[in-house]
């Protein structure tokens, strides 16, 4: 490979411009997505800065549970990569755009014989094959796990193959820097990122060939989910103010069994349900006898009899609503609470620890109880972004230069995601936006002038400037807070537009008083809150293109439910919901963009019967 | 009836260079708590118990949910994670201090990359020959990747680093979760490659030879790793490389 710069003849007049044969990639994100495609690019030779908020080791992706999918099919089921494609296309109800979806689930059984050789310790068979589970969505054994831990697995295995790289000098880490926005030329098209150093607070420009974004979900916006704390999106945010398509996103995932929590809301994986649990109520409302002195004919397993083909295993975003209805219409709570119970009593205690102590450990520690003895009571929560940067098929943004992969893009889960299916669109994604991200930067010609980097880092640092200066009343987590529950409340499981317009004039309002924002740390050293108030900003722009996109989209689909207008409209919605940041009024235009359905032919979904 | 509250005191330094201080906070219990949410109340509400107005508190966290490893402390003088100490089992006024024996960043905070650098010295991966298509990986058996599982949950949160009685600047000991890599990726039928240079980057000054065998490390670690078990197991192979080494050099 040549090393160096090129001349190449660019434009028609013949004019020679200078290209970089050996460009430089800028990575921003640790996580599954972000070191897949650092990996894929040292790999090739190229080099890479990688940019993290936290040691990529504790990235978000380390909390991931139950499993990854491929149709292995070691089960001697008959499963195939086309049935994969197809629970993945009808679990998200059709808005997926089909072509990357099925190179996805074509390219999964490869993507695990890779993480297998890399060392993750994956669950086995007797005679030394991988072990695979069932997952909601499917009713195939398709999900491969380690214990309950697998996430933590994935992301380690991939820190350590990039860690080689970076002790053979391909990777530049960049940890405890935040990405603040990207460099755009006069062509606005991207030459680099604008970053902050979280000790020094120090404002930097680094200057790259081409950028990715794997910055991840977006949990934040609700206040309380099972995401980590980093979990913002204010790097979305900051692009989709910078002009880039912010797709799909009033498609988030409530997720059916998560512990109520004060700080976070913590996830009882679907594995639990793969492994036999099964969700249950007492029949009669107000029963106040133990659970264990209930019998089961007075035991209702609302999911197993209103969806007797998948059961406890049906997707998310139906699961959710059905414990919504039993909880809310019903008023079968325990106890009269929103809550259910998850129950593993059952299953012996040797397949427990085997296959699911990760999870188990959780419950013990932050509620007291051990599930091996008492059913869990969960609830469901905010888990899961599918919506994200609008992408192209090679993985790039509508900003030149910039790519996207991971959780922060839209593509791979319409609108629902299934079990299993993230950390392999994370680890897909980010393997293909590396070697696309070198393809486009090798033909790109060199910037004119500085290319954008003096202005960009002046706007940034004015922005802490001003924000170091403020001298106002409004306290940021407080703002914060009064987020969360709006969110929560109105754009989650079950949504009405005029509760939905009534969240948008709440953000504005939290917009105009953050205006009058009062810092209480105004230091230069390690500002965690001075972080976190400038990612605020950005949360309160994202949150309107969430609660007007789904103001927009009057109809009901995959995790998006309107009860004022429940069947799916595919003739009106069967489309890519793609918002834009409009500065002259300082909020969100729509536009919407047919979705590929080529292969498989759109049909309606439910989870009662058999396909 | 008086509000139940709990008391809180934090060690704290606004800087690697700046005197000491400890802050008093008094918060109203929430069943549930923990030291982690604590101190985001703390944040919203930056009050002295006396009245004096203050910053947030600095402290790392992630996930909240003890696997990323970001939010170790010492708790009431106890090296743990932060988010998993729940108030309720805490005797109060419940003392925050900083890990003593990593570099201070700022109040809670600590710079802990030593632990990363480690890894790096010992080669803590499987060196693949590419990430193109080579089918699938070794087969490996249950009984031996419930054997590796364990080692591979470590958090990196370097607890067992903090309460070990070698891991100090004079040693310059590696520490017990690096030596537990170390016999992880021996174990992995491909890692086993780098064997030799692994167990050589264990040799000689700050390496496995520095450990007491105090044993804190197995007691503290909040991911019950077989701490004592992995050093008992990498140090005979160290010796034996050693001898090894004797004859062949
Ligand atoms: C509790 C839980 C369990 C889950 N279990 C499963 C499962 O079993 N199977 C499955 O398929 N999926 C699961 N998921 C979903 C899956 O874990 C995530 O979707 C996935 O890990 C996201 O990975 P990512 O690489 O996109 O981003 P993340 O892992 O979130 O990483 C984001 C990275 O970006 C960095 N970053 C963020 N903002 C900035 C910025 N401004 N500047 C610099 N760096 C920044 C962060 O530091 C981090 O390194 C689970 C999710 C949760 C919450
Ligand atoms: S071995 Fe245990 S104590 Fe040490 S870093 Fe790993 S998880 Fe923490
Ligand atoms: S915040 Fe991740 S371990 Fe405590």
């Amino acid at each position: 490979m040549t090393i160096g710069v090129q001349c190449v003849p660019q434009s028609k007049k013949g004019k020679f411009e200078i290209m970089a044969a050996n460009p430089r990639i800028i990575v921003v994100g640790g996580g599954l997505a972000g070191l897949s495609a650092v990996i894929k690019i040292a790999e090739a030779g190229g080099k890479v800065d990688l940019f993290s908020i936290v040691p990529v080791k504790r990235s978000h992706s380390v909390c991931a549970q139950g499993g990854i999918n491929a149709a292995k099919n070691l089960k001697g089921e008959g499963d195939t990569t086309w049935n994969h494609f197809d629970d993945t296309v009808y679990g998200g109800d059709f808005l997926a755009n089909q072509t990357p979806v099925k190179g996805m689930c074509e390219a999964a059984p490869g993507i695990i014989d890779l993480l297998d050789r890399m060392g993750v310790p994956f669950n086995r068979t007797p005679e030394g094959l991988l072990d695979f589970r069932r997952f909601g969505g499917t009713l195939f054994n398709r999900t491969a796990f380690a214990g309950a831990t697998t996430g933590q697995q994935l992301l380690y295995a991939l820190d350590e193959q990039v860690r080689r790289y970076e002790s053979e000098d391909k990777v530049q880490k960049y940890e405890g820097w935040e990405f603040l926005s990207a460099v755009l030329d006069g062509n606005r098209v991207c030459r680099g990122i604008c970053a902050m150093n979280l000790r020094t607070m120090e404002v930097r420009n680094f200057p790259a060939d081409a950028i990715i974004i794997a910055t991840g979900g977006n949990g934040a916006l609700f206040g309380r989910s099972t995401n980590s704390v980093v979990c913002t999106g204010s790097a979305n945010a900051a692009l989709y103010q910078q002009g880039a398509y912010y797709a799909n996103g009033e498609f988030i995932q409530v997720h059916p069994t998560c512990i109520p929590g004060e700080d976070k809301l913590r996830l009882m994986s679907e594995s639990a349900r793969g492994e036999g649990g099964r969700v249950w109520v007492p029949r009669k409302a107000g029963d106040s006898r133990a659970w264990n002195s209930i019998p089961s004919e007075e035991r209702f397993y609302f999911l197993e009899e209103w969806y007797p083909k998948y059961g406890n295993l049906v997707p998310r975003d139906v699961a959710t609503r059905a414990i919504h209805r039993v909880v809310f219409e019903l008023g079968l709570g325990i106890d009269g609470q929103a809550m259910v119970y998850l129950d593993l009593t059952h299953i012996d205690r040797a397949t427990l620890d085997r296959k699911l102590e990760g999870i188990l450990e959780i419950y013990e520690k932050f509620v007291g109880d051990d599930p091996r003895e008492v059913p869990m009571k969960i609830f469901p929560g905010m888990h899961y972004t599918m919506g994200g940067l609008w992408v192209d098929f090679n993985q790039m943004t509508n900003i030149a230069g910039v790519f996207a992969a991971g959780e922060a893009e839209y593509q791979y889960h319409g609108a629902n995601r299934l079990g299993a299916n993230s950390l392999l669109s994370c680890i897909y994604g980010g393997s293909l936006a590396g070697p696309k991200a070198i393809e486009y930067a090798k033909s790109l010609p060199a910037a004119q002038g500085d290319g954008g980097h003096a202005a960009e880092k002046k706007r940034q640092e004015e922005i802490n400037t001003g924000l170091m200066h403020s001298d106002g009343t409004e306290n940021p987590f407080k703002i914060w807070r009064e987020l969360g529950e709006t969110m929560t409340k109105n754009v989650t499981v079950i949504r009405y537009n005029k509760a939905l317009k009534e969240t948008d004039e709440k953000i504005y309002e939290l917009l105009e008083r953050y205006r009058n924002i009062n810092l209480s740390d105004k230091t230069t050293w390690a500002n965690t809150s001075f972080a976190f108030t400038r990612q605020l900003y950005n949360m309160l722009q994202l949150s309107r293109v969430v609660a007007q996109g789904a103001a927009l989209r009057d109809e009901s689909r995959g995790a998006h439910y309107k009860p004022d207008f429940p069947d799916r409209d595919d003739e009106r919605f069967l489309k890519t919901t793609k918002a834009y940041f409009a500065p002259d009024v300082d909020e969100p235009r729509f536009e919407f963009e047919p979705v590929d359905t080529q292969f498989i032919k759109p049909r309606p979904r439910r989870y009662d019967a058999a396909k | 009836m008086a509000e139940r509250t709990v008391k809180f005191e934090v060690k704290r330094q606004s800087g690697p260079d700046a005197a000491v201080v400890w802050d008093k906070f008094e918060l109203p219990y929430h069943p549930g708590m923990n030291v982690i949410s604590s101190l985001r109340e703390i944040a919203a509400n930056p009050t002295t118990v006396d009245g004096k107005a203050t910053t947030p508190i600095a402290y790392d966290s992630n996930c909240l949910e003890e696997v990323c490893g970001s939010c170790a402390m010492v708790i009431n003088g106890k090296a743990r994670m932060a988010c998993s100490a729940l108030i309720d089992n805490l005797e109060q006024p419940v003392k925050l201090q900083p890990l003593t024996k990593f570099p201070i960043v700022r109040d809670l905070m600590v710079d802990r990359s030593v632990l990363f650098e480690n890894l790096k010295r010992v080669k803590a991966w499987v060196p693949l020959d590419g990430t193109y298509d080579l089918g699938s990986g070794p087969r490996i058996l249950p009984q031996v990747q419930e054997e590796n599982y364990p080692l591979s949950r470590c958090i990196s949160c370097t607890i067992c680093m903090e309460v070990c009685p070698q891991f100090n600047e004079s040693t310059g000991f590696v520490g017990a979760a690096t030596i537990a890599q170390v016999k992880l990726f021996n174990q992995h039928p491909t890692g086993k490659v780098l064997k030799e240079e692994r167990l050589h980057a264990l040799m000689g000054d700050g390496g496995i030879q520095e450990c007491g065998y105090a044993q804190n490390c197995v007691q503290a670690c909040p991911k019950q790793l077989p701490l004592t078990r992995a050093i008992s197991d990498i140090g005979r192979d160290v010796i034996i490389q050693s001898v090894k080494d004797l004859f062949t050099t």
